[in-house]
């Protein structure tokens, strides 16, 4: 039981990396926040520009969406990190990341807020043209608040979901908190910093865990 | 343009790295027809854990679930890889692999299918007791089914997670197809073979992203 507690909870060493992953903390929240801002914005752009039927357009909008749910998001930082160099496009581990995640993210928010603006009604549309508002407004007055409630649980849960990918970042280097734990324990051979990584993650996530089950009672897919 | 043809769809490169891509592929085939099932039942002992009467293991399950749900799985993956042998058990990769895909897949579709049974009325159960069925003769004839149907599209996106979820064994140098493309890419420095690690998660989850697309829009045409 010592040696337990001496492997995975050594305070001793736990002390000395502690600042390490406090600092990493920082990282990945700054990171998902980032990811959580660009990914959503795009993805409701999508949304809306798919909701002009422009025919290349949509096909385009769809092709991206399909290809960013399906190849795995550690797959694609890769590439970004590792592959577009060799094509001559650098970038750094924080920014591949934060590119490569929005794009996932975008891609399941652009089909999100699709759905939710395909639920609405045809005779919303026609009934708000018909009163004299423009295409824009009707976007915006009619639609869009109508479409968006039913898109708040499905959209909060895929953002959480793609606040912990920041762990993948790891791989790019990104000095978050499981690549500082990483390097605690590659430095000391002892497991107590990951066990600390795993103590700031889940203080991290428990709260968003019970957010997104929250929502999900609060505001369920149907009207 | 040239570049990028050589740089990223090198044909040549392409066919010399196509035997190490298919066993590759047949490795992330294996490791989801392991992980997956295990998964799914793991889940399903949760959920139907959290039916029970005795209060002490309805919270387990929730206590598992949400603890579970909270790591990052790259996070778990780590720790088990790296913290066993300081138990003295020194895992082989696809086994740790699979302990933590477990851990993990089970408490997402144990949530999941928790939320399913919730969402079949007390009535459904109370009338088929009420005809003489037993306990686990309802649950199993008239609640689960309607309960599978309810949840249909979280089940189908969790598979699409857990299916792209086996990338991150790469990490732990397990030989699956992300793990080989990047080995075959580090050898010749050219990144075709990830691209076509890519490509090939693409075909193999298209389908599932079609459908998940399909029940999305499903879930709010319900008026």
């Amino acid at each position: 039981m010592n040696n337990l507690v001496d492997t995975f909870f050594n305070l001793a060493v736990m002390r000395q990396y502690l600042p390490q992953v406090i600092q990493g903390v920082g990282v990945t929240v700054l990171l998902a926040a980032a990811v959580v801002a660009t990914g959503l914005v795009l993805g409701f752009v999508l949304a809306v520009l798919r909701s002009l039927r422009i025919k290349p357009l949509t096909l385009l909008i769809v092709l991206f969406a399909d290809v960013f749910r399906a190849v795995p998001a550690l797959v694609i930082l890769i590439i970004i990190y590792f592959a577009l160099p060799t094509v001559g496009i650098r970038m750094s581990g924080f920014v591949s990341a934060w590119l490569g995640l929005s794009l996932v993210l975008a891609a399941f928010a652009e089909e999100i807020v699709w759905a939710g603006i395909l639920s609405v009604p045809r005779g919303q549309w026609e009934a708000a043209r018909a009163t004299g508002l423009g295409v824009g407004q009707c976007m915006r007055l009619v639609v869009l608040p109508q479409a968006l409630r039913l898109t708040v649980a499905p959209l909060t849960n895929r953002a959480i979901v793609i606040t912990k990918n920041t762990a993948l970042a790891s791989v790019l280097a990104v000095g978050e908190i499981l690549y500082q734990a990483q390097a605690g324990y590659a430095f000391s051979y002892n497991p107590s910093p990951l066990t600390l990584g795993a103590i700031a993650y889940l203080i991290l996530f428990i709260p968003l865990v019970w957010l997104g089950r929250w929502v999900e009672g609060r505001f369920a897919w149907k009207r | 343009m040239e570049a990028l043809i050589s740089g990223f769809f090198n044909l040549q490169i392409l066919a010399e790295a196509a035997p190490y891509l298919l066993r590759g592929l047949g490795m992330t085939l294996l490791l989801c027809a392991v992980a997956i099932p295990l998964g799914v039942v793991g889940g399903m002992a949760l959920a139907l854990m959290s039916t029970v009467n005795s209060r002490l293991v309805r919270w387990s399950a929730i206590v598992y679930t949400d603890f579970f749900r909270a790591f990052p799985p790259l996070v778990l993956l780590l720790f088990i890889a790296y913290g066993l042998p300081f138990l003295g058990f020194k895992p082989p990769p696809f086994v740790a692999v699979a302990i933590a895909f477990l851990l993990n897949t089970s408490s997402y579709y144990g949530e999941i299918l928790r939320a399913g049974i919730e969402s079949v009325s007390a009535g459904q159960h109370e009338a088929a007791r009420a005809t003489g069925l037993s306990r686990w003769q309802s649950l199993r004839w008239v609640v689960l089914p309607q309960a599978i149907r309810n949840v249909g599209p979280d089940l189908v996106s969790n598979t699409l997670e857990a299916v792209k979820l086996t990338a991150i064994a790469s990490v732990v140098a397990l030989p699956e197809l992300l793990y080989v493309a990047r080995q075959v890419q580090s050898v010749t420095y050219n990144a075709t073979p990830v691209i076509a690690a890519g490509i090939i998660y693409l075909l193999l989850l298209w389908p599932l992203v079609r459908l998940l697309s399909r029940y999305e829009r499903q879930a709010v045409q319900i008026h």
